[in-house]
């Protein structure tokens, strides 16, 4: 085969490649594309031009409009925010710390408890919510965001816990050795050696922790759909199913909600990606 | 896992170690695996009118799985679970598994900038992919004909959602549509993690890039394959969000959407004229939890036992 007919083949077989991966990447976006779009127009223009981009004729901002003044957009946003961070934090720290005593230390016991906490990465937490409201009614902490932080909690250890742990094994031996060659005590240890090392783990975990919970309908649905106290997903779909028939609200309401998640998304892709790569989660 | 165990002797710390393992466990026990255990205790008592919750033994299961009506439902909402979990091996499962076989071809470009866009629907809440299709469904506003047109399919276009023999076909779609990322990202980590001189070798041997895949990645991979199906299955017989967004707790049309997770709730919660039964539900909920349970046991050690000689 001479060398100008591999050029040839090559160039055909990436026409073929990108082919493929164009074609679904626009069965992927489209979809959303059309929403956000379309999220911009005119009652008229939504339904004549579906496919087009706003115009001078068609651009609206109706559907936004409605949407802020006849729902708590606001706060549903808030609760979100606050839930998500919080359990993140929560999440992380105590992952960290249980990663970190399962990783280093020796004790009876070890591999049972490390397979007791990863019972939860398989068994989903929803199967045990009658027991879960029961709990929560008895803690007096129905509607409350408060109530879905310590599910979440609950929910997010099982996977953070394993993914740290495995990451936790590669930290040198000799970084620790050294501290404790200098005195210093195992709090500290963890503290200012161990904890700055896992940066590298913390945005994969996070993103894992992040995405069921902003996306969950189930616990806000159950435990917290009070007034005021619901989700960004449960406004939504409440919002929606009052306003079903008004299509400029019911798509700003979509965009509304699907914006932010992809900013975030397009920020922490990479940690991502890079997180799943190394092998954090074989 | 190719570690070596923890060093530390835990004698030398034992606050440390406590303080350290405490809190997760605490938290992780009382709200998830105390609620689990607690729920199947749940399903062997009933609380009669104006009563107190007493022990009835197998009462429950006996209810749901013989008597009449409640049977009818229960196995109603099974084999469409099934169904549900079929569509999801066969077509999201292949086209994620194939995705990630071009993805991951030598010398790609714009790699990542595919990697990241073509992963973005599985990033979105369920309810909100729910109710995108739901609009683009719609025969209201009619740009699914639309775009069935640019293809020339245009006459196949139907109320699908509004079927009773299509709605949960379309709702299977829906998802798979969402969640061919995770098998997607999954399988092209582990195909990123092939040494390259196994392929160079082949390559150097005249296999085409196809063949290299089919003969020699594949099976390599073929754990993770097993661990995305099995990821599948747990997912699919808790689903319950995008059913709940776009057909309601009744499942409709005529409950032919209804899976597992809206049988659950209404049961648990009670919809229209029927009250909700707390008892009844964790009875529910614990044949969910046998159904997984016995996935996963199938999985363990059936399937990655199996594979497991093929690794690396």
């Amino acid at each position: 085969m001479s060398f100008k007919n591999i050029r040839r083949e090559d160039a055909s077989r990436a026409v073929i490649v990108h082919g493929i991966l164009l074609t679904y990447t626009l069965v992927a976006l489209y979809p959303i594309f059309l929403v956000v779009i379309n999220a911009f127009k005119t009652r008229k223009g939504i339904f004549r031009d579906p496919m087009g981009l706003p115009n001078a004729e068609t651009f609206s901002l109706d559907g936004f409009t409605k949407v802020l003044a006849k729902s708590n957009f606001e706060v549903f946003f808030y609760n979100s925010f606050m839930v998500t961070i919080i359990t993140i934090a929560i999440v992380l720290l105590l992952a960290a710390m249980a990663a970190w005593a399962l990783s280093e230390y020796k004790f009876p016991g070890n591999t049972v408890l490390a397979l007791y906490l990863a019972i939860g990465i398989m068994v989903p937490i929803r199967l045990g919510s009658v027991s879960i409201l029961n709990l929560i009614v008895d803690l007096g902490l129905v509607n409350t965001l408060t109530a879905l932080v310590l599910v979440y909690v609950a929910q997010g250890l099982p996977l953070a816990i394993f993914i740290l742990t495995e990451f936790m094994h590669q930290i040198p031996k000799d970084l620790k050795e050294a501290a404790r060659c200098d005195g210093v005590g195992e709090f500290k240890i963890f503290f200012a050696v161990i904890l700055p090392l896992i940066r590298p783990a913390v945005a994969t975990v996070a993103v894992f922790t992040m995405i069921p919970i902003w996306n969950d309908l189930w616990f806000p649905l159950i435990l917290a759909p009070g007034d005021g106290k619901q989700t960004i997903t449960l406004g939504v779909q409440q919002f929606i199913g009052q306003y079903v028939t008004d299509w400029n609200a019911v798509l700003a309401s979509l965009s509304l909600a699907i914006i932010p998640i992809l900013i975030l998304y397009l920020i922490f892709s990479r940690q991502l990606i890079r997180g799943l790569t190394s092998g954090a989660v074989k | 896992m190719a570690h070596s165990g923890p060093m530390t002797d835990w004698r030398k710390a034992r606050l440390p170690v406590i303080a350290f393992l405490a809190p997760a466990t605490i938290i992780y026990t009382v709200f998830m695996i105390y609620p689990l255990i607690d729920s199947i205790r749940l399903s062997f008592y009933a609380t009669p009118s104006g009563g107190e919750a007493a022990f009835v033994g197998m009462d429950n299961y006996r209810t749901i799985l013989a008597d009449p009506d409640w049977a009818a439902t229960f196995w109603n909402s099974f084999w469409n679970n099934m169904k549900f979990f079929a569509v999801h091996m066969l077509i999201q499962n292949p086209i994620g598994i194939a995705l990630a076989g071009v993805l991951s071809l030598p010398r790609l470009r714009f790699r990542n900038s595919y990697r990241t866009l073509m992963i973005m629907p599985t990033m979105l809440s369920v309810v909100i992919v729910g109710f995108i299709w739901q609009l683009i469904l719609s025969p209201v506003w009619g740009v699914g004909a639309d775009l069935l047109d640019i293809i020339g399919l245009k006459s196949l276009f139907g109320p699908w959602l509004g079927k009773e023999g299509s709605a949960l076909i379309t709702l299977s779609f829906i998802s798979v549509w969402q969640w061919v990322g995770i098998p997607l990202m999954l399988i092209y980590a582990a195909l990123l993690a092939i040494p390259d001189d196994l392929v160079d070798a082949a390559i150097v041997d005249g296999a085409t890039h196809f063949e290299v895949f089919w003969y020699i990645k594949l099976p390599l991979v073929l754990p993770t394959v097993a661990m995305v199906s099995i990821l599948t299955f747990v997912g699919n017989f808790n689903a319950f969000d995008l059913i709940y967004a776009v057909k309601g707790a009744l499942a409709g049309p005529n409950f032919s959407t209804d899976i597992m997770g809206t049988l659950f709730y209404r049961t648990f919660f009670g919809y229209q004229l029927q009250l909700g039964n707390p008892h009844l539900g964790a009875t529910v909920a614990s044949l969910m939890f046998l159904i997984i349970l016995a996935g996963v046991l199938f999985y363990l050690f059936a399937v990655q036992r199996r594979l497991a000689r093929y690794q690396l």
